[in-house]
C-alpha cells in the first residue's frame, strides 16, 4: 500500500501533496492558536463596534444638527477608505499619541475593526430607528405603555426585525475582516497559516484548512442571517 | 511658516519622486478594480441567474460556490490566487478580488429578481409576454432599481479591497504608500503618506457612493408601490 502511494506522483510532488499535508498537521497547533486570536479580536472588535454603531446611529437620527453631521462625517470616512489604510494608521499614530505605552498588536486590530464596522452598524441603527414611525411611540404611549414599556414592548422588537438580519452579516465581515491583521503580522488565523505556509510553501494545504477554519466561523452566522431574513419578511 | 517650510514634511511633499509613485500606484489600483469588477459583474451575473432559476444541478453549483466564497476572507483568496494558482501579482489581484466579488454580486442579483412577486411574471405571461420580454419589460426595471444600491457599495468595497494587494507586491497604491514610507520614515512624514492615500480613496469612492446615490432616487421616481 506504502509503495503504492509512493509511485503515485501526485501525492509525492506539487502543491499538495502528501508530505505538505502531514508536515501542516504536525504543526497544526499554530492555526488553532491563530484561529483563537482571531476569535478574540473578532469578539471584541464586534463590542467596540456596537457601541460606535449605537452611539453614532442614535446621533444621526437626533434633531441636533452637530450631533447629525458628526455622525455622518464618520460614517462617510470610514465607509468609503480601506480597512488596510486605518489599520495603518492606527498602527503608526498610537505609538506617537501614547509615547513609551506598549501597545498590542491585537489592541490596533480591535481598534481597526471596531471602527471600520462601527459606521457600517451605524448605518444599520439608523435605519433602525427610521423604520419605526413615530405615530407607533405615540400610540402606545397613549394606550398607557410608560416610555420604558413602550419601548421594549413596542419599539425595540419591531426595530429588531428590521436590525438584526444586516447585523448578523456585519458580524460576519467583521470575522472575516480580521484578517487584516496578517498584515501588521497580528497573531491572527490568516497569519499563522501565512507565516507558516511561507516559511515551508505547504500554500495548498495551509490555505485550504485556514480557509476551512475562516468558513466554520461564518457559516452559521451567515445561516442564522439567512433565517432572520426571511422572518422579517413573513412578519 | 518657515518651521513647516523646513520640515520633513515639507522636504516630503516638495519631492516628485512622492507623487510619481503614489499617481502609479493609483493608476494600477484603478486598473485592477476595474478589471475586477467588469468581470464579477459578468460572472456574478451568470451565476446569480443560474441560482434564482431553479434548475436541480445548476442551482446547486451555484449556492455552493456562493456560500463556500462568501464566508472566506478577501485577503486569502488573492494569496490563494497568487501561490497556490502562481499569478503574477497584478492577475493574482484581479482573479482573488473577482473570485469574492462574483459571489456578492449574484446573491444581489438573485434577490433583487426575487424581490418582484411572482404575480407579475404570472401577469405578464398571461397577456402575451414572452419569456424574455416579461423579464425584459416588467421585471428587471423595478429588479435593477433594487439592485443598484448593494452593487455600486460592492464595487466601492472591490475599489477598498484592492488594497489587501499589498501582501502581495501588486504595486498598487497602498503598497507604492508602503514602499514611500520606506524612504520618508519619520512618523510625520509616514502619516502624511497615509493621509495623503486615505484622502484618495476617499475622493474616489465618496464620488461613486453619491453619484449611486441620486441615480437611484431618479430612477425609483414613480415606482414607489413595486417591490418597496
Amino acid at each position: 500500500m506504502t509503495e503504492l502511494f509512493e509511485r503515485i506522483g501526485f501525492l509525492q510532488q506539487g502543491p499538495f501533496s502528501v508530505p505538505r499535508w502531514e508536515a501542516l498537521f504536525a504543526n497544526i497547533d499554530l492555526l488553532w492558536q491563530g484561529a483563537l486570536v482571531t476569535l478574540l479580536v473578532a469578539s471584541l472588535g464586534l463590542a467596540l463596534a456596537l457601541a460606535l454603531g449605537t452611539l453614532f446611529g442614535v446621533m444621526s437620527s437626533s434633531h441636533w444638527k452637530i450631533a447629525r453631521g458628526f455622525s455622518r462625517a464618520y460614517v462617510e470616512f470610514y465607509q468609503n477608505t480601506p480597512l488596510l489604510i486605518q489599520v495603518f494608521m492606527i498602527f503608526n499614530a498610537l505609538p506617537i499619541l501614547f509615547t513609551g505605552m506598549f501597545i498590542p498588536v491585537i489592541a490596533i486590530g480591535v481598534l481597526g475593526v471596531g471602527m471600520y464596522h462601527g459606521a457600517y452598524i451605524a448605518e444599520v441603527v439608523r435605519a433602525g430607528i427610521q423604520s419605526i414611525g413615530r405615530g407607533q411611540l405615540e400610540a402606545a404611549l397613549s394606550q398607557g405603555f410608560g416610555y420604558i414599556g413602550a419601548m421594549r414592548y413596542i419599539i425595540i422588537p419591531q426595530a429588531m426585525r428590521v436590525v438584526l438580519p444586516p447585523l448578523t452579516n456585519q458580524a460576519v465581515s467583521l470575522i472575516k475582516n480580521t484578517s487584516v491583521l496578517a498584515v501588521i503580522a497580528g497573531g491572527d488565523l490568516m497569519y499563522a497559516g501565512d507565516a507558516f505556509a511561507g516559511r515551508f510553501g505547504h500554500y495548498g494545504p495551509t490555505y485550504i484548512v485556514v480557509g476551512l477554519l475562516y468558513f466554520v466561523m461564518c457559516f452559521p452566522l451567515a445561516r442564522l442571517a439567512r433565517k432572520l431574513e426571511s422572518r422579517a419578511k413573513e412578519a | 511658516m518657515d518651521a513647516f517650510l523646513n520640515s520633513p514634511v515639507a522636504e516630503m511633499l516638495s519631492d516628485p519622486v512622492l507623487y510619481i509613485g503614489l499617481g502609479n500606484g493609483l493608476l494600477l489600483t484603478l486598473e485592477v478594480a476595474a478589471i475586477s469588477i467588469v468581470l464579477s459583474s459578468l460572472f456574478g451575473t451568470v451565476i446569480g441567474a443560474m441560482r434564482y432559476s431553479g434548475f436541480p444541478v445548476i442551482s446547486q453549483v451555484a449556492t455552493t460556490y456562493i456560500e463556500v466564497i462568501r464566508n472566506l476572507p478577501q485577503i486569502l483568496l488573492i494569496l490563494v490566487s497568487y501561490f497556490v494558482l502562481g499569478l503574477p501579482g497584478k492577475w493574482a489581484a484581479v482573479i482573488g478580488l473577482t473570485i469574492y466579488t462574483t459571489a456578492i454580486i449574484a446573491e444581489v442579483i438573485r434577490g433583487g429578481l426575487n424581490s418582484v412577486p411572482v404575480g407579475q411574471w404570472e401577469a405578464a405571461r398571461s397577456q402575451g409576454f414572452s419569456f424574455l420580454q416579461s423579464m425584459w419589460y416588467i421585471v428587471l426595471p423595478p429588479a435593477v432599481v433594487k439592485m443598484i444600491p448593494p452593487i455600486v457599495s460592492q464595487f466601492v468595497t472591490v475599489i477598498k479591497d484592492s488594497s489587501f494587494a499589498m501582501v502581495i507586491g501588486a504595486g498598487e497604491l497602498m503598497f507604492k504608500g508602503q514602499i514611500l514610507a520606506g524612504k520618508y520614515w519619520r512618523p510625520s512624514q509616514i502619516i502624511t503618506i497615509y493621509v495623503i492615500i486615505s484622502l484618495t480613496y476617499f475622493a474616489i469612492n465618496f464620488a461613486i457612493s453619491t453619484v449611486a446615490r441620486r441615480l437611484q432616487k431618479k430612477l425609483s421616481v414613480g415606482r414607489g408601490s413595486i417591490g418597496n
